[in-house]
């Protein structure tokens, strides 16, 4: 029965509503584009922070990456007709960062060799990664056949590789392969398990793993490829020598994952009279990407809430308008026998059908926007429940917000003062 | 508790009822002490020169306004002691009106506007459409209910507002110069509705400045400067 009555008076608002149709519909555009703006607003700082997740995971967030690199002193040296080069991380530094600190769970060297691999009439460029059994604890990616790396397998100094599954599918084409032998710089491997890869970047972070990665122990890296290279560049060659090419670091709580990035730095500092390593630490990225992306949704979110704002206006002017020109109207139902309150649910009523309904469109403005965004953009947008759920409660707020005041100017309509005949 | 006013069987009395305005420096007494007592039944003119407190007195009887002097009781009830709310209640339930200028409702129909005082008497749809089509039919626009006021002829439009101010039932009219926007004719046949009425037993308060109006009233009070100055016809209940 109350149901029954509600009804009846949201239908009577609406009738009311469409006696001035334009001046209705003008009225909602106000709260139509503050909606939309909310949740164009929402989902696209959904889709951000989902990206920004996707990358932690991709990376490891508790992970940190020094790298070694040529220092810039190095670049800028001789021309000589032999260059020799030696700098980068050792693996005595890798023993050191390994054994200093409390907060580090375990630690990976890398070793990165660019070889050919050749399969029967098959070749592909590879980046051959010496590594430990731990290269797969931190760089976690799904094992798709066979096995990955094992102690034992560093124990014995195995000649055995993990492929990608974008290798294998190159290099192996249809034949089994699990137990196949690659050929790599004149040894020949025998091919373990395949991970899938990610491979490339993430938005702005460098992933420590690449499609053409084939990974083998440490040691059997160094035994055979061992710790110069020579490479020839216009007439020159150049000599290097890099111990490892890389160390990834586990911290175990993510909070101490920026202290210690901090410590392995100073550490390193100590050891090394050339800066000739960088250190990347992918938290420390994505915190500064979340800030960049927060104050850009404080940004939007101020604008929206600026148009939400203007639309209550507009939707309170109107009603005031509306409140002037019924004042007969009011008169007369407070003369029957209406109450100030049953005034005020009137007036209320017709500002939350308005507002309500304008945000129902909004809602479609605002999903139809992100999706255009991402269509236009490429940028990642995500509409949730929440960011369907907010407008509405908010539009309905505006309409209560900005229409409480036109309802109790309705409400204090003397009846004497609006009946008195002209 | 058992003041003078309230001995009598009256429907509506006032006893010493002031009305004061306050207009800048001076007050304006509106009403100065009017004692009076309207007998259930019976069918009052109240007229007087313009500025005598007509008006004034009908919003009071209406329970639209306040005394700011003396005692209202109307149905055994002191008016004076309610709230806002509980003269809502009071006019909703006892009361209704019938204004010179119709004051229907202009973008509702004429069974919108009949069933007003259902609407807020909280009546659902189909019984307030029921009644409203009957009253129509009792004042004679039963084929009118789909129009809008702007539609009909004056004397339609104060047909509705009778049929409007019978929805409740109420026990009272008050009509403040029902036939002023109306042709002798028309406003005739609106005052031979209100006889009728008054013979099926409503009281009925009607405020004109017409002698001949004032003819189908059973009594008539004259007010001027805010005080009676003479009542006539059927007077034994006023004191
Ligand atoms: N709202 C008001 N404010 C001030 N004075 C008023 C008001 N209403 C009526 N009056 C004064 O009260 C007196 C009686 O007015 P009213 O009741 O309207 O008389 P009538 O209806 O007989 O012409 C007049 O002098 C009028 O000016
Ligand atoms: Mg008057």
């Amino acid at each position: 029965m109350r149901h029954a009555k509600w009804m009846r008076d949201i239908h009577l608002g609406i009738e009311n509503l469409l006696l001035h149709k334009l001046r209705s519909f003008l009225t909602m555009l106000g709260v139509v584009f503050g909606v939309g703006s909310v949740v164009a607003m929402l989902s696209v700082g959904e889709g951000a922070s989902k990206e920004a997740l996707e990358q932690i995971r991709k990376v490891g967030s508790n992970n940190i990456i020094i790298n070694s690199v040529k220092s810039v002193e190095e670049e800028t040296s001789t021309t000589a007709q032999v260059r020799m080069s030696l700098y980068g991380l050792t693996y005595k530094d890798h023993q050191r960062i390994d054994e200093s600190f409390e907060t580090i769970k375990q630690t990976v060297p890398v070793k990165l060799i660019r070889e050919q691999g050749r399969l029967g009439e098959r070749s592909l460029e590879l980046r051959l990664v010496g590594t430990t059994p731990v290269w797969f604890d931190l760089v976690k990616r799904p094992l798709s056949a066979g096995r990955i790396l094992i102690p034992s397998d560093v124990e014995n100094k195995a000649a055995v590789a993990v492929l990608t599954e974008f290798g294998a599918r190159r290099l192996l084409a249809t034949r089994n392969t699990i137990g196949q032998n690659l050929r790599i710089g004149g040894i020949n491997f025998e091919i373990i398990g395949i991970v899938q890869s990610e491979g490339g970047k993430a938005a702005d972070i460098q992933l420590p793993d690449q499609e053409v990665d084939a990974y083998i122990p440490m040691d059997v890296a160094r035994f055979y490829f061992g710790d110069t290279s020579m490479k020839q560049t216009s007439g020159s060659f150049e000599l290097k020598r890099v111990e490892l090419d890389q160390v990834i670091v586990e911290v175990d709580k993510m909070e101490d994952v920026e202290a210690t990035a901090k410590g392995i730095e100073t550490m390193l500092g100590r050891f090394h009279n050339k800066k000739d390593y960088v250190m990347s630490v992918p938290l420390a990225l994505l915190r500064q990407a979340e800030a960049t992306k927060r104050t850009f949704n404080i940004v939007l979110g101020s604008i929206a809430c600026i148009s939400l704002l203007v639309g209550g206006i507009g939707i309170m002017n109107i009603m005031l308008a509306s409140v002037t020109e019924r004042t007969r109207e009011i008169g007369i139902r407070r003369a029957i026998g209406a109450k100030r309150k049953q005034i005020i649910t009137q007036f209320l009523i017709e500002t939350v059908v308005l507002s309500t309904i304008g945000g129902v469109v909004g809602l479609g403005l605002g999903v139809f926007i992100p999706l255009l965004i991402t269509f236009i953009a490429g940028m990642p947008t995500v509409i949730t429940p929440v960011s369907i759920i907010l407008p509405l409660f908010i539009s309905v707020g505006i309409g209560i917000v900005f229409g409480l005041y036109p309802a109790a100017r309705a409400a204090d309509v003397d009846p004497i003062v609006a009946l008195r005949h002209e | 508790m058992n003041h003078s006013g309230s001995s009598n069987n009256g429907i509506i009395i006032l006893d010493q009822a002031v009305k004061t305005y306050v207009m800048g420096a001076q007050d304006v007494k509106a009403l100065n002490g009017v004692n009076v007592s309207f007998k259930r039944g019976s069918f009052w003119a109240i007229m007087g020169p313009s500025g005598s407190g007509k008006s004034t007195m009908m919003n009071i009887l209406g329970c639209l306004d306040r005394l700011t002097g003396g005692r209202y009781m109307l149905e055994e009830q002191d008016v004076g002691t309610l709230d806002d709310d509980a003269l809502s209640e009071f006019r909703l339930r006892h009361l209704g009106f019938i204004f010179q200028s119709f004051n229907l409702i202009p973008q509702l129909t004429v069974q919108r506007n009949i069933e007003l005082p259902l609407y807020y008497l909280g009546w659902d749809a189909q019984r307030s459409a029921e009644r409203a089509r009957e009253l129509a039919h009792s004042v004679g626009l039963g084929d009118r209910l789909n129009h809008r006021p702007t539609e009909l002829s004056g004397g339609q439009m104060q047909r509705v507002a009778v049929a409007r101010a019978l929805a409740n039932d109420p026990q009272i009219l008050l009509a403040d110069e029902p036939t002023g926007n109306l042709d002798t004719a028309t406003g005739d046949q609106i005052l031979e509705l209100l006889v009728a009425l008054n013979q099926q037993g409503k009281t009925i308060i009607m405020v004109t400045h017409e002698d001949h109006i004032a003819q189908f009233a059973k009594s008539r009070l004259h007010m001027r400067d805010g005080v009676i100055e003479r009542m006539e016809g059927e007077t034994d209940a006023a004191r």
